[in-house]
């Protein structure tokens, strides 16, 4: 009861002060686990995204960039495969499925993807799930200027079933590149959490002969979506395409390249994570500072505390625990900081790439930040603990006669 | 055997101009149980230091100060602070009530070092000395008079075998002088507490039937005098 009235009346008595070293704990341990979750769930999810297939075949270039464009939907396309490669791919021993995708227009800045039905219906994006399309939806006909949206996309650009839109021609909107063509909306896809949220699905047939586009390429494919009926199919085809062959580019494993991907940027988080812990060190001075700073203001407390028989260890550890205690308000703070910054990254994310990244998931950092921050705070209240611990009785217990 | 009995006494500070002066010399020193006895001083005498020295507070340099079979000058400077909340109630000048707490939190705060926080004990003893209506008030919201009361409560809460006050009146006017004389005089008597207060008031010393003169017991007086 003792300890913790001082702390709770400590606390009271030096109240802005306390308030603002806790908002800036707050901050720090905001930033830091939200840094940490940020990295860890999109490296954990994007090394995990591969929509359901092992490879991907594509132009010569580099592997990154096929599966960014190809999975992702990121990045330019690195060329094109004509139809002979696409239908040797498919047709080979070695691969069970080949799904050919088309892109280079835009919906108001969302990608057109041309594709085949095959995605959606033989497809499961992750095991045991499957794209599925809202009710009053249906799959695209092939052969007519229809689309099926993600629902990212469908939100984001207001479109329902039935409405009719104009592609434009790149894969940055610019209202100038508008294509004479009207497709309408025949499904919208229920959110799957992966990239094929953010894209407008249309047959591959209409993207390839899009007006404008050039003719001499209307049978040409962008990448090529392969499942393979082993591993060690993928390696021998690793080989043949681009250690033997020079004309295009088998990207296998898609994980491990995006895993390449995240250690490339690794000095990023690392620098991110650096500049979190800074954060937190300062913030852990910060309470050493403004506890120093009050200590003459209590020093007469901790004279008329000790002259009631307080010893020199209980004023010293309730000024650690005033310490740790306002580490302990900043961290309950700190999860507020930590949801509003977590929440607008993963947004941005999902905008991105369509990949979404989920706040609320538990994480140690969620255990090991609150209590490492609490036990930095403690410590930054050893300092002035000692000068508590030493504070003269009868000198601040003034007047003397 | 006395409450408190007082032996070569001895302490000392070093001046600002760095000698070493001799504050407090006493040679013997005895106070009853329940005795009320008031020490004469002016100020700068050494009167709170002596009085610090008896609580604890400060450690001599010499001598014995036994209290209640227990002699504070051998003790650990834990144990002292033990001993002084167990058995030593400290009424100040200046009250020195914890500014941030209520009435009631201050007694409790001097309980819970001594045996332990009893919420009706200080409920009662504020009561008796007139601020059952003032549980849960700040010091600041309470009136001169009414925070010696409290500082009064304070000391007396845990049932000390010794008080100890240092000019208790001295921040009162007169008539509340009088009444808070009256009150620390009656609770210690109350409680079977012994009184050892010390003041340059001759309207408060008249009260007391026992005073001593601090000068004559104060040998370091003496010798500065000399």
């Amino acid at each position: 009861m003792t300890l913790a009235l001082i702390i709770r009346r400590s606390l009271r008595q030096h109240l802005l002060s306390t308030v603002i070293t806790a908002l800036s704990i707050a901050l720090a341990g905001g930033l830091l686990m939200s840094v940490w979750v940020v990295k860890q769930q999109s490296q954990a999810t994007f090394t995990q995204v591969n929509i359901g297939f092992d490879a991907v075949l594509g132009a010569r270039g580099s592997k990154l960039q096929l599966v960014l464009n190809s999975i992702f939907h990121l990045e330019a396309s690195p060329g094109n495969v004509s139809e002979a490669d696409y239908l040797y791919i498919k047709h080979h021993p070695a691969v069970k499925l080949a799904i050919p995708i088309a892109v280079g227009d835009n919906l108001r800045g969302f990608r057109i993807v041309g594709t085949i039905p095959e995605l959606f219906t033989a497809v499961e994006y992750a095991p045991g799930k499957k794209f599925v399309l809202e009710s009053g939806s249906r799959l695209f006909d092939p052969a007519a200027k229809e689309a099926v949206l993600g629902s990212f996309a469908a939100d984001q650009l207001k479109l329902k079933v039935g409405d009719t839109f104009h592609p434009f021609h790149g894969l940055i909107y610019s209202p100038k590149e508008q294509h004479a063509d009207i497709y309408t909306v025949t499904g919208i896809l229920e959110p799957s959490n992966t990239p094929a949220d953010k894209v407008v699905w249309i047959p591959i047939h209409g993207l390839q002969t899009m007006s404008g586009h050039d003719p001499k390429a209307a049978t040409d494919v962008s990448a090529v979506l392969i499942q393979l009926r082993s591993p060690s199919a993928g390696f021998r085809l690793d080989m043949m395409y681009n250690r033997q062959g020079d004309r295009l580019t088998f990207a296998y494993p898609i994980g491990a390249i995006v895993a390449d991907l995240f250690s490339k940027i690794g000095w990023f988080d690392q620098v991110l994570t650096l500049i979190a812990y800074l954060v937190a060190l300062v913030s852990a001075a910060g309470v050493l500072v403004a506890i120093y700073n009050s200590m003459s203001a209590r020093r007469r407390d901790i004279a008329i505390l000790r002259a009631l028989g307080a010893r020199r260890r209980t004023i010293f550890g309730a000024v650690v625990l005033e310490a740790a205690a306002i580490g302990v308000l900043g961290m309950i703070a700190a999860f507020a900081v930590y949801l509003a910054i977590a929440t607008g990254v993963a947004a941005l994310i999902r905008a991105q790439t369509g990949v979404m990244l989920n706040p609320w998931t538990l994480d140690p950092v969620m255990l090991w930040a609150p209590l490492g921050m609490i036990a930095l705070c403690a410590a930054g209240g050893l300092v002035p603990a000692g000068v508590a611990y030493r504070t003269d009785i009868a000198a601040n217990l003034a007047p003397t006669s | 055997m006395s409450l408190l009995s007082i032996a070569s006494l001895q302490k000392s500070f070093v001046s600002p101009d760095r000698e070493r002066k001799l504050i407090v010399d006493i040679a013997a020193f005895a106070l009853e149980g329940g005795q009320q006895l008031a020490l004469r001083g002016e100020s700068g005498s050494g009167k709170t230091t002596f009085l610090h020295l008896i609580a604890g507070i400060l450690a001599a340099d010499r001598g014995s100060i036994r209290l209640d079979g227990r002699d504070m000058a051998e003790l650990s400077e834990p144990r002292r602070d033990r001993l002084r909340a167990e058995a030593i109630g400290y009424i100040f000048q200046t009250f020195n009530l914890l500014q941030g707490y209520t009435c009631l939190e201050n007694v409790l705060l001097g309980m819970s070092f001594g045996p332990g926080a009893d919420t009706a004990r200080a409920t009662a003893v504020l009561e008796r000395v007139g601020l059952g209506h003032r549980l849960h008030h700040f010091p600041r919201q309470l009136s001169t008079g009414q925070q010696q009361r409290v500082a009064v409560a304070r000391a007396l809460a845990n049932r000390p075998k010794l008080v100890l006050a240092d000019e208790p009146t001295g921040n009162l006017d007169h008539r509340n002088a009088g009444e808070s004389l009256s009150l620390i005089r009656e609770t210690c008597r109350e409680n079977g507490a012994a009184l050892l207060l010390v003041s340059h008031d001759p309207q408060v010393l008249a009260v007391f039937e026992t005073v001593q003169d601090f000068a004559t017991l104060n040998l370091a007086l003496q010798e500065a005098a000399s």
